[in-house]
């Protein structure tokens, strides 16, 4: 593999450092700059990210190593195809966030919008980090200050509710942080290193009792941020932060940051072959199909709609991991490819409920009763996002679990293909209601029935994430080749090319 | 060999300049602040000197009054004490230089004494660090401690008979100390450290080395607050002054550990503690009941400093921790974590001296909207905590994540699990206050809760949210600026330090 | 018994450290506890003079006119002169310490710790 140095990673990441320290310095005063600074830097961190793709879709590595930390660890930045994915997604879906975020901040007119900028930069950061590091160390460091920095922004509200949710929040990713601390402390002394490699770098050491007690203890650690259950009550408690929050972090940037350091350990530090001669592959995706289904189940008992979205995003979450752990090669670029399809959906489906939340301050599913006649484009894109979760084409929705299917076939698991079905029906169970309902009941309770569609500075992202859902499912390659970049991720990981 | 006159200079500069400061105390009051600087900078200067020699050449020695070792007092640097003399130096310029308003604003017509004390302790600490014989330690041992007990008792109202509490304990804790030197001297003959390490490994089977060896370890433990010897340390700490809490918590105890580490390693055989008696053994339980003993009373208090000094005892007990896994990684841990340690703690404990200047409280729950009233203070806070906490990139996780490796190499499992749950705890204590300062609303004049007046809680309009910024003073909020910039940098530069210093302070055969 | 009586010195040590210890612990009375220290401090004197010390040795200065130098009949003077040092260290504890009890009494108009306790509740 032909390794380029260059200094992108480290410019795309300190994009969003600088910005925020330049949010912080233009503080409440001069509000429009302060925006100005985090539009700027999504543009100028998505074009750093994209300009990278045709060097990797080549299947070159851009490296970037700054410190040396100890012996054989160094903060380093590696770009191959799978961060160089997930780096696309964020920062692609930050442009969206922040323009919505301005015009749901002002919409609600709430309090330390500098702080809320401030930390919402920083978090992107720490994605960005995660995405790019070339070992489990630089991974972690970023794994910790995408932790830290979301804490204030789930703690946003400053209300009881919001203070708890943000300690429930830092106890469940802090316990996890000790275990990947332990995992990781224990995989330097086994092998003396922590760099990522294709096929992982395990395989050989420590027997397997070990072997098999640590990766529980990653996929403990790491599965925390990725809502795996029985860890993903912080999820739905932590859906009391703004809108924007839910949607990039706790849609896109944390658990999926969580989600690809899960895919990160099983392909890149244990490895396949490693995985499945331990049997360990089997194991995981049997517990990532259980918190597929009950979480389905789950959702369909949540009467707050963000807090319906978020069971919906563990569920979602768990098929990636499903899909990873399938160990086939159609398994593992559907899983990862549903990483950037879910991110569009569900982003949208977010943006949607904030949408809904400022113009009417109504956050529980049973009072949407006829909203889709104000807010038509709103409720459209919802329905758009909604269906293509449940993978009805041609929404991005389809391909990717289209491909998850494909792998469990190829894996010889029929089990699995009957939970991706059962899956995809349980989204039609909890999200059909609220279309209907939204579209076709009439409001009770409330006058106006005019149109009453949110600022365009919301309304437009909808639409446009609503579109790109779409498009991704028509043309996975659009504009930044995510099919390409999952297959070759897939390839390069179990060894085919 | 290779001689300087740096070693010498580091002690004799702050000595003289102790006395110098008193004086011209007496003609002119103005004079000893820039007096104090001087001879503090002279020390960092010269300790900067030191280390430049000790990496380009090896081990530095100075013979007093040109006696040559083992008769006369040796100067001996090597690695370990360049290293930790820099820390001490720099950390106690940079308290220094932050202690003039506070100090002239609570003791005022008296500041030229605790000048005089504040360089005089220094003296003690640093001579306890360049000095390679265990009976001029001792001297610089009491110095210190002595100069430490008039400080503190200068104080607040317990002031005085907190320190009188320390006195005694620190008292037993010498008086050990030197009743272990004099079996070692029975044995050997000898109080030259590098002398004393040729003589012992043949007389380790000896009684008399063991009983040396216990005083000698129950002496450090009580100066360095090694659970469950650190009694004295809450009251003293939390009553005394803020520049002289901010200089003796995380100086002494760190020196404390520095002395241990040299006892451990350099005098007796390293052989010694971890086969010959089980003090390995012993201090990996005492280090880790120190770790889950401090965060857990840290947690019942409501004084913030008080919790610092808790928070301390715990902090006490990773470096007690690491010597006790007895391998590489748990050794540098411990060696690292005495500098990050003690920047994170020289922070936190400045933090408070900053607050309490402003007239703000020291009760936890009277910190609400602090962040707005003192915002570089508090980002400068919140930077120190998580280093306590460890989360990266601060320097916190480099020393617990090279503890955690020592605990793995050397499979004490329950170790590893008591130091990655004392970060948790850790991360109870500190963000409960950060919420506090962040996100709780503030009382305003009158102590009314704004909350009550606008019930809508998060939705309040942005302009009744302004609290005028009131920062402490330049000379101490820049000292806290530096010190939260050096626990974020460190971190990230602790693989030069490491591969650079405290690779050749660990033995080779480690 | 050769054991107890031949080294009445350290035996004898031993007792006066344990007293000073007990009183430095046991005592509620802050003078009496800084007794307790003197004693504590003055034992490990002693303690080092009888290291230094021999039966029918003689101080360590040449004698005029003698040729050979006879190291056993000195006393090793290095353990005496290190109490120098160590006398000069506990005086100024102990003056220290003093003045501590000056400030406590002036505080609280008592030196009884318990009732010093009491007054900071």
């Amino acid at each position: 593999m032909e390794v380029v140095t260059s200094f992108k990673p480290l410019l795309a990441l300190s994009v969003s450092a600088i910005a925020a320290l330049l949010i912080l310095l233009t503080g409440e005063r001069r509000r429009n700059l302060r925006e100005g600074w985090t539009f700027a830097a999504a543009l100028v961190k998505f074009f750093i990210v994209v300009s990278m793709i045709p060097a990797v879709l080549d299947g070159k590595v851009i490296e970037c190593s700054l410190v040396q930390l100890f012996p054989g660890v160094s903060l380093q930045f590696r770009v191959d195809a799978f961060g160089l994915f997930f780096a696309t997604l964020a920062s692609f879906l930050w442009m969206a966030t922040s323009a919505y975020s301005i015009g749901y901040m002002r919409g609600l007119r709430s309090h330390a919008q500098t702080r809320f900028f401030f930390c919402f930069a920083f978090a992107l950061h720490g994605a960005l980090g995660i995405a790019f590091a070339g070992n489990l160390f630089t991974l972690f460091i970023f794994y910790e200050i995408l932790t830290v920095s979301t804490f204030p922004l789930v703690a946003h509200k400053e209300t009881g509710e919001a203070i708890s949710g943000g300690r429930k929040y830092l106890a469940y990713l802090l316990s996890g942080a000790a275990l990947v601390i332990f995992s990781m402390g224990v995989t330097y002394s086994l092998t003396g290193t922590l760099d990522f490699k294709s096929g992982g770098f395990l395989q050989g050491h420590g027997s397997d009792g070990l072997l098999r007690v640590l990766f529980a203890a990653f996929i403990l650690g790491f599965g925390t941020k990725a809502a795996l259950m029985p860890l993903h009550e912080w999820l739905p408690t932590a859906m009391v932060a703004p809108t924007p929050v839910s949607a990039l972090l706790h849609a896109v940037a944390v658990v999926k940051a969580g989600v690809f350091c899960v895919l990160r350990v099983i392909l890149y530090v244990f490895g396949p072959d490693l995985l499945s001669g331990l049997h360990l592959g089997i194991v995981l995706a049997s517990f990532a199909s259980l918190t597929v289904l009950l979480s389905g189940m789950l959702a369909l008992a949540q009467d707050n709609l963000k807090r319906r979205l978020a069971f919906s995003t563990i569920n979602n979450l768990a098929i990636i991991i499903l899909g990873a752990s399938l160990l086939s090669p159609s398994a593992i670029t559907g899983g990862i490819f549903h990483i950037a399809a879910h991110g569009f959906m569900k982003i949208t489906l977010f943006f949607a409920a904030g949408a809904i939340y400022v113009k009417t301050h109504l956050e529980k599913v049973s009072e949407l009763d006829g909203i889709g006649k104000s807010m038509p484009i709103t409720m459209a894109s919802f329905a758009v996002a909604a269906l293509g979760i449940a993978g009805i084409p041609p929404m991005a929705g389809f391909i990717s679990k289209w491909y998850l299917c494909l792998g469990s076939l190829e894996a010889g698991q029929i089990v699995f293909l009957f939970v991706l079905l059962g899956s995809a029906l349980l989204d039609i169970a909890y999200f059909g209601p609220i279309i209907y309902h939204s579209f076709f009941k009439k409001p009770v309770g409330r006058q106006h029935c005019g149109l009453d569609e949110a600022s365009l500075w919301m309304v437009i992202p909808i639409a446009a994430c609503a579109a790109l859902s779409i498009l991704f499912g028509i043309f996975p390659n659009a504009f930044v080749h995510f099919f390409d970049i999952a297959s070759l991720v897939a390839k390069s990981a179990l060894g085919t090319n | 060999m290779i001689s300087s006159p740096f070693p010498v200079l580091i002690i004799v500069v702050p000595l003289i300049s102790a006395f110098l400061i008193v004086i011209a105390g007496l003609i002119k009051k103005s004079l000893c602040y820039p007096l104090m600087i001087l001879s503090l900078s002279a020390s960092v200067l010269s300790s900067l000197a030191i280390l430049n020699d000790v990496l380009s050449h090896g081990t530095v020695h100075y013979r007093l009054g040109g006696w040559p070792p083992p008769w006369g007092i040796e100067y001996v640097i090597d690695h370990l004490n360049a290293f930790v003399a820099l820390i001490v130096s720099a950390i106690s310029l940079l308290i220094g230089i932050s202690a003039k308003r506070m100090v002239e604003r609570d003791f005022p017509g008296k500041s030229a004494y605790v000048y005089c004390l504040f360089v005089l302790q220094v003296t003690g600490l640093l001579g306890i660090v360049v000095t390679g014989d265990v009976f001029n330690l001792y001297v610089f041992l009491e110095i210190a401690s002595i100069a430490g007990y008039a400080l503190i008792a200068i104080g607040e109202d317990g002031a005085p008979f907190a320190s009188f509490n320390y006195m005694i304990y620190g008292t037993i804790g010498a008086c050990f100390y030197l009743l272990g030197v004099g079996y070692l001297y029975i044995v050997t003959g000898s109080l030259n450290m590098a002398d004393l390490s040729k003589l012992l490994p043949g007389l380790q089977s000896s009684k008399v080395v063991l009983m040396a060896f216990a005083f000698l370890m129950v002496g450090i433990a009580v100066k360095m607050a090694l659970f469950p010897l650190h009694v004295w340390l809450p009251d003293a700490y939390t009553y005394a002054p803020s520049p002289v809490s901010a200089l003796v918590a995380p100086l002494t105890t760190k020196v404390g550990a520095y002395v241990m580490i040299r006892i451990l390693l350099t005098v007796f055989p390293p052989s010694f503690f971890i086969e010959t008696v089980p003090a390995a053994l012993l201090l990996r339980w005492l280090g880790g009941f120190a770790v889950l003993f401090g965060c857990i009373f840290a947690l019942a208090q409501t004084d913030f400093k008080r919790m610092l000094g808790y928070v301390l005892i715990a902090e006490i007990g990773y470096i007690a921790l690491g010597i006790g896994f007895g391998n590489r990684n748990g050794l540098t841990g411990s060696i690292l974590h005495i500098l990050n340690d003690g920047l994170m703690m020289a922070s936190l404990f400045l933090i408070v001296g900053a607050i309490t200047y402003k007239g703000g409280p020291r009760k936890m729950a009277r910190f609400t909207g602090l962040h707005g009233k003192m915002p570089l203070t508090m980002a400068a806070f919140v930077v120190s905590a998580l280093s306590v906490v460890g989360i990266p990139p601060t320097c916190g996780f480099f020393s617990k994540w090279y503890l955690v490796l020592g605990g793995i190499d050397s499979k004490q499992w329950l170790f590893v699990a008591v130091l990655l749950a004392s970060s948790l705890l850790n991360a109870i204590l500190f963000f409960r206050v950060i919420e506090k300062a962040y996100f709780e609303p503030s009382m305003d004049e009158q102590g009314v809760d704004r909350k009550a007046l606008n019930p809508t809680g998060g939705q309040q309009n942005i302009l009744s949210n302004k609290v005028k910024i009131d920062e402490a003073p330049l000379t101490i909020l820049i000292p806290i600026l530096i010190m939260a910039a050096g626990v974020l940098s460190v971190g990230l530069l602790s693989g030069r330090i490491v591969s650079g210093i405290i690779r050749f302070a660990i033995p080779a055969h480690f | 018994m050769e054991f107890i009586i031949g080294k009445y010195n350290y035996w004898i040590y031993i007792c006066l450290m344990m007293i000073g210890f007990y009183a430095m612990i046991g005592k509620r009375n802050l003078v009496k506890k800084l007794i307790g220290m003197n004693i504590f401090q003055t034992s490990i004197i002693l303690f080092f003079v009888s290291t230094g010390s021999k039966k029918g040795a003689t101080i360590p200065i040449v004698e005029h006119g003698a040729r050979a130098v006879e190291a056993v009949r000195y006393i090793n003077p290095l353990p005496h002169v290190l109490m120098l040092t160590a006398i000069v260290v506990m005086v100024s504890t102990f003056g220290v310490a003093l003045a501590l009890l000056m400030m406590i009494y002036r505080r609280y108009h008592t030196l009884e710790e318990d009732e010093i306790l009491g007054f900071r509740k």
